[in-house]
């Protein structure tokens, strides 16, 4: 390593471009801030020497280099950018029907696109490795960058001198010179700048004033908030600090709770719908103007119990209850640190039909026999008395025509149908009845007898959110980290005014990291009602 | 010195470095490890205990202990599963031949209801015991989403072999056969 050592004595690492106590520029190193002779120095960073771009030998010296590069960064920034807008042109995988071929749907459905689309994977493009690792990049990148050169700014501004080199004090953009300043006057700045809170440090009757140094470490505080929210999206891949899952529970009904290993059931004991009363004065308007309900509640009571012991999977648990309560939206119930939520629901699933037999002709359906099937627990066979039986050849709990047959389209009872088969002593073989929700389709009309519903019980269902999350607490620590290094950075400006005497002459150079106009204010007031020349922005006379 | 600098920075980098990169490694293994399925080939079938539909009184069937030593085909169903229907005849068909193998065929319905069960043996005689996960506590321990699938179970418990999806016969013969145990080849 090939330090520097300037004509203040000040020994600088290789790779500075401006001498860290005096500012006088290095010869050798001016290319790497672009400065030209003559011209204003680039103060970014101090000139300091970001040891990036000077050591390049091991292999992870050659990484750090390359993730230390702004450039690089921004361009892994573009990059996700473009692959993540890339990633909505068609629906993601899981947003497509499950039950088709993934590769036949977006080449049918997008075409060409669509099949090339699908070929580079961009259908599961955000769980995909190398989206991921691009993410990580940025990350990675965002960590080098800061260290790269927060550590160098830190030196730098830590061992400036007051006795700055005359070059950089004329290559400042706030520069004059005054002939014959008087002691007075000198005083009479520097107890000014004292008055606007800049600390004075002295050397050889050189004067450094300076305030708000603080203000340059806000972009990096900044970046350690995002760095933490970073780590805590990270973290929400793994099940110990996020979870989420979704269950459909029925009324009456005791379910596993998923994610929790079979060890907790949810039984609901009432899911509630309300809507608002259209006679209340305070809502009868709005609800007219809508034209339809407007729910003011959606509430399941529910129940929670622990298994006991350690069943196997479909073995009928003992279970304990460990909770109980009403689950309402935004109003969790707890199991743990698993949180339910209350997230959807379908009203007026059937849950039983009661139905009687009667004589075909008889216009008072006078009952021989009634019996009620239980959606939960339906009997094969039920018994009407006086010799009548009906057997139940089949039931489908969702009826839909397939092809002309009967079928089902789920197990969940929302459209019952039946096939009755009626027994009797005055029935020669057996009477079918084909009965479904409103209709009873006998297939021969030849019946003597006939069933009809008599009674329905409906009951409700509720769906479920399951919510572990343990990464909003980072998330917040983060976004407040970002928010103070933003408001360090924004709100307070570094501020440095330099007096330098000069063969007889009073020099006088300002420098801000932003604000100039401010600056020129300080400056102002500080030079009034003395004979020291105000500095001009030799930026704006070139 | 300023080798004892250098090396400083090395460490310092290389510490750093290491770090991220093990943050990177966490991020991608837990989000891959996401998407493995929770039983996998090769790996021990979850034990379970089911009642068993077409069979006179109340019994039950335990994976473990009533097939052991046996090669199982574990079939998850439902009655309103049509392509779970279709390949119901093929397993069917097969039965006899491999029970005497030592290789049985369980299925498991997933129905809300006996009765539907009942209702859809009875009319297409199957013979091969046929399970009622009621609760579905089999098919959340097997992580079974979509119907039909299937587990072809070796005679040590291993998964050999699961298939999403429809079996044709020919496939079904041969998935079989991969699962006799070595005592009957």
């Amino acid at each position: 390593m090939k330090n520097i050592k300037c004509d203040c004595g000040h020994v600088n690492p290789e790779g500075t471009v401006l001498c860290e106590a005096c500012g006088k520029p290095i010869e050798s190193n001016q290319h790497i801030d672009g400065n030209e002779k003559n011209k204003l120095l680039n103060m970014r960073y101090e000139g300091s020497a970001r040891r990036s771009k000077t050591y390049n030998r091991t292999i992870v010296d050659k990484i750090w280099m390359f993730f230390s590069s702004v450039k690089v960064g921004v361009w892994l920034i573009i990059l996700t950018l473009i692959a993540s807008a890339l990633g909505t042109l068609f629906p993601q995988e899981m947003y497509i029907p499950p039950a088709v071929d993934p590769a036949e749907h977006y080449r049918d459905e997008y075409g060409i696109i669509g099949q090339i689309y699908y070929q580079l994977g961009f259908h599961n493009l955000y769980s995909s490795w190398w989206y991921m690792l691009l993410v990580a990049s940025i990350g990675v990148s965002l960590v080098i960058c800061s260290i790269d050169r927060v550590v160098p700014l830190y030196r730098a501004l830590k061992k400036q001198r007051p006795k700055r080199n005359s070059v950089f004090i004329k290559r400042q953009r706030y520069f004059a010179k005054t002939q014959d300043v008087s002691k007075q006057d000198v005083e009479k700045v520097v107890s000014q700048l004292k008055k606007k809170n800049y600390k004075i440090r002295e050397e050889q009757g050189h004067i450094l004033a300076e305030k708000g140094r603080f203000s340059r470490w806000g972009p990096y505080v900044n970046h350690i908030g995002l760095i933490i929210i970073l780590i805590a999206a990270l973290l929400r891949a793994h099940p110990f600090f996020f979870v989420e899952d979704y269950v459909w529970v029925r009324e009456g009904e005791t379910k596993i709770i998923p994610q929790t290993d079979q060890q907790y059931y949810i039984k609901n004991n009432d899911f509630i719908f309300e809507v608002y009363d259209e006679n209340d004065e305070r809502y009868g308007e709005a609800i007219e103007k809508t034209g339809e309900m407007i729910p003011s509640n959606f509430q399941t009571n529910a129940e929670i119990f622990k298994v006991k012991g350690e069943p196997l999977p479909g073995q009928d648990p003992e279970l304990v209850k460990v909770n109980e309560g009403a689950i309402q939206v935004n109003k969790p119930l707890k199991v743990n640190d698993l949180a339910i939520y209350q997230s959807s629901y379908q009203l007026n699933e059937f849950q039983s039909m009661s139905f009687k037999l009667h004589l075909r002709d008889d216009e008072n359906e006078e009952s021989l026999g009634e019996f009620t099937f239980n959606m939960n627990d339906p009997k094969s066979e039920y018994d009407l008395g006086n010799g009548y039986r009906v057997v139940v050849d089949e039931y489908y709990p969702e009826f839909y025509m397939d092809d002309g047959v009967p079928d089902s389209k789920s197990k969940y009872p929302k459209d019952p149908a039946f096939i009755f088969f009626v027994y009797g002593p005055d029935i020669e073989e057996y009477e079918v009845n084909f009965l479904a929700v409103g209709t009873n389709l006998n297939p021969t009309e030849d019946n003597k007898y006939k069933l009809s519903i008599t009674g329905v019980d409906m009951r409700d269902v509720t769906g479920l959110t399951l919510k572990r999350d343990h990464t909003l607490p980072l998330f917040m620590i983060g976004a407040i980290i970002f928010m103070i290094g933003v408001v360090q950075g924004m709100y307070w400006y570094h501020r440095r005014i330099w007096i330098h005497p000069k063969d007889g002459e009073l020099w006088i150079a300002g420098h801000t990291n932003k604000n100039w106009y401010g600056l020129k204010r300080d400056l102002e007031k500080v030079l009034e009602d003395t004979k020291v020349e105000m500095p001009q922005d030799q930026q704006e006379l070139k | 010195m300023a080798k004892n600098k250098k090396q400083k920075r090395l460490i310092f980098r290389s510490v750093i470095l290491l770090i991220l990169i093990g943050a990177v490694v966490f991020a991608l293994v837990t989000n891959l490890k996401k998407e493995e399925e929770v039983v996998a080939v090769g790996e021990q079938a979850p034990p379970f205990e089911l009642k068993q539909v077409n069979v006179d009184g109340e019994q039950t069937l335990n994976l473990h202990e009533d097939f052991e030593g046996k090669g199982v085909m574990l079939n998850f169903w439902a009655t309103y599963c049509d392509p779970c229907k279709e390949e119901m005849p093929y397993m069917q068909s097969l039965y006899p031949k491999y029970k005497e193998k030592g290789v049985e065929i369980l299925a498991v319905s997933v129905d809300a209801t006996e009765l539907v069960i009942n209702n859809w043996i009875s009319k297409n005689e199957l013979t091969f015991p046929i399970v009622h996960d009621q609760k579905g506590a089999v098919m959340d321990a097997y992580d079974v989403f979509n119907l039909p699938s299937t587990f072809f179970i070796n005679p040590d418990g291993t998964v050999e072999r699961k298939v999403d999806g429809a079996l044709t016969l020919d496939k079904l013969d041969g998935y079989l056969e991969e699962i006799v145990p070595e005592s009957e080849k």
